[in-house]
């Protein structure tokens, strides 16, 4: 939360009338900032001429109650950092412990990780397809979504009891064998969708509004997101393809069959195409996973009590926003010495500043929503 | 877990250029892990970056060993899309000293070092505005050392800000 230094100290004989530029603070509480991040902008009229993000306001200090848990414990935490995608949370968390105690995982533990954690990613998809659009004016996309988006909740709500803080996963596979209709659920939920999809395409892809708001506003591209270390579907956005899925497939991510879909221009609009198409893809994936499920225990061999040898791993997924990895170094104890979470939220929140430079007041809520931040994973 | 050297172009060009400066290279459980000293750390991150293609700083963090005699060390954690290879860089150091900022070969290793400087007090030369990201800015403390305790809190800050007592 650390206060800015925009503002060049004044001249001694200034006064208020010798400047065109005006600093205005837009949040922490403000309905298009997706949470409390407060924005300070320095305008010379309605141009942006540079910006700085406070944050901290959700800091809730996850990586040192890390290291006073032990590996079991700690698990659930990580539910709460991007809450929009809890399920990826914990698949990263649990791939990483498992990847220290080189836990070998069952294909059905696997199987089932993916359904999840690709509906989790639709549900992400859309929670963000619905506020940036009502960010941006259009209302009724954000009821579609919602409405939507609950028959994934509904998934996990059957599964393991919880809608949003999910907990889906075990270090070592799962703790629960999928319910009697989970895959008529999956497959009935990807049916859905692909039909929504073109109902939201309708809504925006072709309206004039949502054009003019999003075509060549908050442009980033490939070089400047490689540089900003920036992921996930802005980097796809931006024509790089590029996705851990398919870079460095994990979790049985290579048998299956999908795109990585990009874009040319690095824009608003071209971000919201990508996610479009990201939405579809992952409800392929989920219907190759859901047809070809294997059957099998659902846990691997691990100990009752996870105590990994010394050592460290970095281990990283592709979570709806980006690179989600984690760091973690064990000294052989209960508890792991060091857990460093590398949140797609914070860093891709780093090029803010370069992708309002020069764009306009308005456009600001726009880029905002478009980089799709959780505030509890860029705080943590 | 499992470590065994690491043999390939980019190690041995690394260890041939810089020498004394790497002290290991080694794959880690399966990931490429350079150990390198302090001194040597900025010239290598610039030569992975420029001639190795490694274009992507994904995360830069810390770890605190208060027992060890250099009780710090910092990670840097690199990518590079042309080759998918990835790499960590690490390096040990002593309380105060200061470490060279990669943010001016990588723009991402900004907000990434001020989280560090946030939570573990390393200072870093040349960035370009080290000041706390996540902490208040008077904050007394450096939440993430390991003798910082889990209760432990800025007591006079939560008093004067937040009009408690205690935020426990």
């Amino acid at each position: 939360m650390a206060e800015t230094t925009l503002a060049p100290p004044p001249a001694e004989d200034a006064t208020l009338l010798d400047s065109n530029e005006l600093v205005l603070n837009m949040g922490p509480q403000h309905p298009s900032t997706h949470g409390v991040l407060r924005v300070i902008l320095k305008l010379d009229g309605e141009t942006v001429l540079g910006t700085d993000c406070v944050i901290g306001y959700l800091h809730r200090g996850v990586e040192k109650i890390a290291e006073n848990r032990t590996f079991l414990q700690f698990a659930p935490y990580v539910d709460r950092m991007d809450y929009v995608a809890a399920v990826s949370n914990g698949l990263g968390y649990c791939m990483a412990v498992e990847k220290l105690l080189d836990a070998e995982i069952p294909p059905r533990a696997q199987a089932v990780r993916v359904i999840l954690t690709e509906l989790n990613r639709v549900a992400s998809h859309l929670l963000w397809l619905g506020t940036h659009a009502l960010d941006i004016g259009a209302i009724t996309p954000v009821f579609l979504c919602f409405r939507e988006r609950e028959l994934a909740l509904n998934i996990f709500e059957k599964y393991c009891g919880a809608r949003l803080t999910t907990h889906a996963f075990r270090i070592g596979g799962l703790q629960y064998e999928t319910y009697d209709t989970f895959e008529k659920d999956c497959l009935a939920f990807c049916d859905e969708i692909q039909e929504r999809v073109k109902e939201y395409h309708a809504l925006l892809t072709g309206n004039r509004i949502w054009v003019r708001r999003t075509k060549g506003v908050g442009i980033l591209n490939a070089a400047d997101c490689k540089d900003y270390g920036v992921t996930g579907p802005v980097l796809r956005a931006a024509g790089v393809e590029w996705d851990l899925r398919k870079a460095q497939p994990y979790c049985g991510y290579e048998n299956y069959d999908f795109d990585v879909p990009t874009a040319e221009n690095g824009d608003t609009f071209d971000r919201y195409i990508v996610r479009m198409i990201e939405m579809e893809q992952s409800c392929r994936i989920i219907r190759q996973a859901v047809e070809s499920m294997p059957s099998g225990p659902i846990k691997g061999k691990v100990a009752k009590v996870i105590k990994p040898p010394p050592g460290e791993a970095y281990v990283s997924i592709e979570a709806p926003k980006g690179e989600l990895g984690y760091y973690i170094v064990s000294d052989g104890s209960l508890q792991p010495y060091r857990l460093r979470v590398r949140p797609p939220s914070f860093v891709n929140l780093g090029a803010l500043d370069k992708m309002c430079r020069g764009a306009l007041v308005a456009d600001v809520v726009a880029i905002i929503g478009t980089i799709d931040i959780v505030l509890g994973e860029v705080d943590r | 877990m499992p470590s065994e050297p690491w043999e390939g172009p980019v190690a041995e060009a690394i260890q041939e250029r810089f020498g004394e400066g790497v002290e290991k290279a080694v794959v880690l459980g399966g990931q490429k892990l350079l150990v390198v000293g302090l001194g040597a750390a900025a010239d290598i991150l610039a030569s992975l970056r420029d001639d190795h293609g490694f274009d992507y700083l994904v995360d830069v963090t810390a770890v605190h060993w208060p027992e060890k005699e250099l009780p710090f060390e910092i990670v840097w954690i690199l990518y590079s899309f042309g080759s998918n290879e990835r790499v960590r860089v690490k390096a040990a150091f002593a309380e105060g000293v200061r470490v060279p900022s990669a943010s001016g070969l990588y723009s991402s290793a900004n907000w990434l070092e001020r989280e560090v400087y946030d939570m573990f007090g390393i200072e870093f030369e040349n960035h370009p505005g080290l000041r706390r990201i996540l902490m208040p800015d008077e904050w007394e403390g450096f939440p993430l050392r390991k003798d910082y305790g889990i209760v432990q809190q800025d007591t006079d800050w939560v008093r004067e800000n937040l009009n408690i007592e205690s935020a426990q």
